[in-house]
């Protein structure tokens, strides 16, 4: 297990090469000049050229690429061409906020998704299973933006319960600190929730009907334990899948929910660095959420190997997990 | 009377799908005493499995009921226990093993777990001496190095062994009652033998009255004191193993028979085969359910139900032309087309 681990730590590096490369050819190709963009609408050519040779954008690609690299090998992400600050600090400035975020929604819609697929599943054809499947259809469905502006005209503008937008800081209190993140978490929470619990439904469906669950029944276990121990074990395999790619998509930011409460997160970082053609930055984040996901996929891949013994990753071809 | 560990009276099990009832199993009755072993045969479909899960309670919920019939398990009303009373005779006092070994385990938990969760769910027992109990149990189920194959996964175990890891669950609490679900099936036909060899032994030792649910007529033979022949949900024939093989009655008993593999039929001959299938249970008919099938069939077959009579001590069959002043007369051959 430890030296599969490190084997996929090595086989993240190439993984990171490629990824830089085609952020680098990508952020190069988007229209736009992030000199004339810094200077406005009134600057002149030669200033623009003269800030151009500043920030060694007229240099050839190649040469600029290479420089790039080897920044990057020494664990240099550049300096942001706008803010003027490294991009490893303001990523480190704006990615606790996106783990908070990230994490608080990650909580609601573990809690509320997996029961409700679990009950749903277990009372399959009941109220309650069209009650969670018809909700969880609704919550894949809605746009974000809108319930995110629903929420807040009906929690914050109407009853004035939470706060419309921001981020609170623990030396406000506690207390406001989470009314901050309430809003937001739960629009977050929506999509991961419904998928979470639609995904458990199926495959709990599919573990119910085995034998061994009969098995654990025919030893006079509660139902709880049969649903919750047998059962569910079983089930999770699809559900640490999905799990992944939430969690890397959450960790990535949430463009949208942060910029309906002016979340200053990973999100808003990019989108802003996009607006203002910042390749650097963008360069930089992505990278960064690269990793991410990378890392991710491999914690889920090692936890595959917990919930299922039958994983093996030791022998030749099964190697690559997925 | 008082060795008498289980009474079926009546039973019938019914399951509702979409559109109807299906009757499932009707009016079966069984008397098994202690140390006794009582086979069930008949084909697929006949309600064999479905009178075990009936006895254990395990009906899927909503779908299936016992509108009739009462079961009375080493004196207690199973029908009027509460889920939790019923929780604790299961497992306990009747265990139950299945069909396919390769499917009836967890494959994610260790045998180990299995069994201790099995023990520990009846008894007031620390994990350590619950590990120690698995251990033992998988060295009285012949499993060797029980103290290494105590800590591997079902899918480390070959079919055999499986079946044996699940006999370990099914007796770790030593119950009074074994029901097994057709439990060498799935099994190769050497490993069948020590299996059903284990289970022989294994009630001796422990005085295990057991259930055997099976379409295997040597089995039968090889295990059971009497036999319950069932046939589209209903008891058609039943009695001891001697008789219903030397005195069979019933047209269906004989064609069961008949379908075995013989001598004559490795020389070549046909093997015999009862033509058609079984009714539709969603419609009942009027008549005898074997009625469509049976060779012997007249006309009252199809129109009136043939009750149970007991043709000689112990020895009850259901068919129009077996009665106490009526027999049949036995043809040869007519099972094959």
């Amino acid at each position: 297990m430890g030296k599969y681990i490190l084997k996929r730590l090595v086989d993240l590096l190439p993984t990171i090469f490629v990824v830089a490369i085609i952020v680098f050819v990508i952020t190069r190709l988007i229209p736009g000049d992030p000199a004339a963009v810094m200077l406005g609408p009134q600057a002149s050519v030669e200033d623009i050229q003269e800030l151009r040779d500043d920030l060694g954008l007229n240099e050839p690609l190649h040469t600029q690429f290479l420089q790039y690299i080897g920044d990057l090998v020494q664990g240099d992400f550049g300096v942001s061409l706008t803010y003027n600050q490294p991009v490893i600090s303001l990523i480190m400035d704006r990615f606790p906020n996106t783990l908070v975020l990230a994490f608080s929604a990650l909580v609601i819609a573990l809690l509320i998704g997996i029961p409700a697929g679990i009950i749903s599943a277990s009372k399959q054809n009941s109220v309650m299973d069209y009650t969670v499947m018809v909700i969880s259809l609704i919550g894949v469905s809605i746009p974000i933006f809108w319930l995110g502006v629903m929420l807040v005209l009906y929690f914050s503008v109407n009853l004035g319960w939470f706060p419309a937008t921001g981020m609170g800081t623990m030396d406000e209190g506690f207390i406001t600190y989470i009314k901050h993140l309430v809003l937001p978490s739960i629009t977050l929470a929506t999509i991961p929730m419904a998928t979470f619990a639609r995904i458990t439904r199926s495959s709990m469906l599919e573990v119910i009907s085995q034998d061994y669950i009969k098995t654990a029944r025919a030893k006079g276990l509660k139902e709880f334990f049969v649903i919750g121990k047998h059962a569910f074990k079983n089930a999770l395999t699809p559900i640490l899948t999905v799990l992944g790619m939430q969690v890397s998509a959450l960790l990535g930011g949430a463009v949208l929910t942060e910029t309906i409460f002016s979340w200053p997160g990973m999100g808003r970082l990019i989108v802003d660095a996009i607006d203002k053609r910042d390749f650097v930055v963008v360069q930089g984040t992505v990278l960064f959420i690269a990793i991410i996901f990378v890392l991710v996929n491999l914690l889920i891949d090692v936890l595959y190997k917990i919930v299922n013994p039958r994983v093996n990753y030791s022998s030749g071809k099964g190697g690559e997990g997925k | 009377m008082s060795d008498v560990i289980l009474k079926v009276e009546n039973l019938d099990v019914h399951f509702r799908s979409s559109a109807s009832i299906v009757k499932a199993v009707n009016g079966v009755n069984i008397t098994l005493k202690k140390k006794e072993t009582l086979g069930i045969v008949g084909e697929s479909g006949s309600g064999k499995s479905v009178t075990a899960t009936a006895l254990m309670r395990l009906l899927p919920k909503g779908i299936g009921s016992i509108p009739n019939g009462k079961i009375t398990f080493n004196g207690k009303d199973i029908l009027s226990l509460s889920d939790k009373e019923m929780r604790d005779v299961r497992g306990n006092e009747i265990a139950m093993i299945f069909q396919d070994p390769m499917t009836s385990l967890n494959p994610v938990f260790t045998v180990g777990d299995q069994i201790e969760e099995a023990v520990r769910t009846h008894q007031q027992m620390s994990k350590k001496e619950a590990k120690k109990k698995a251990i033992e149990m998988l060295k009285v189920v012949g499993i060797p190095e029980p103290e290494k194959r105590v800590k591997m996964y079902p899918h480390e175990f070959s079919g055999g062994m499986r079946q044996r890891v699940m006999i370990a669950i099914a007796l770790s609490c030593n119950p009074k009652l074994l029901i097994a679900d057709e439990p060498t099936t799935a099994l190769d036909v050497t490993v069948q033998a020590q299996i059903l060899e284990l289970m022989k032994s294994l009630q001796e030792k422990n005085d295990t009255s057991i259930i055997m649910i099976t379409h295997d007529l040597g089995v039968v033979w090889e295990m059971c004191d009497k036999v319950i022949v069932m046939y589209a949900g209903n008891t058609v024939e039943s009695g001891t193993v001697e008789t219903i093989y030397e005195n069979p009655l019933h047209p269906y008993t004989w064609g069961l028979l008949e379908s075995q593999i013989t001598k004559n039929t490795l020389n070549g001959d046909k093997l015999p085969a009862i033509p058609g299938s079984p009714p539709d249970l969603r419609n009942p008919i009027p008549g005898c359910n074997f009625a469509d099938r049976c060779p012997y069939a007249k006309e009252i077959c199809s129109t009136t139900k043939p009750q149970p009579i007991e043709v000689e001590l112990g020895h009850i069959v259901s068919c129009h032309f077996q009665t106490n002043s009526n027999r049949l007369e036995r043809k040869e051959r007519v099972y094959i087309e």
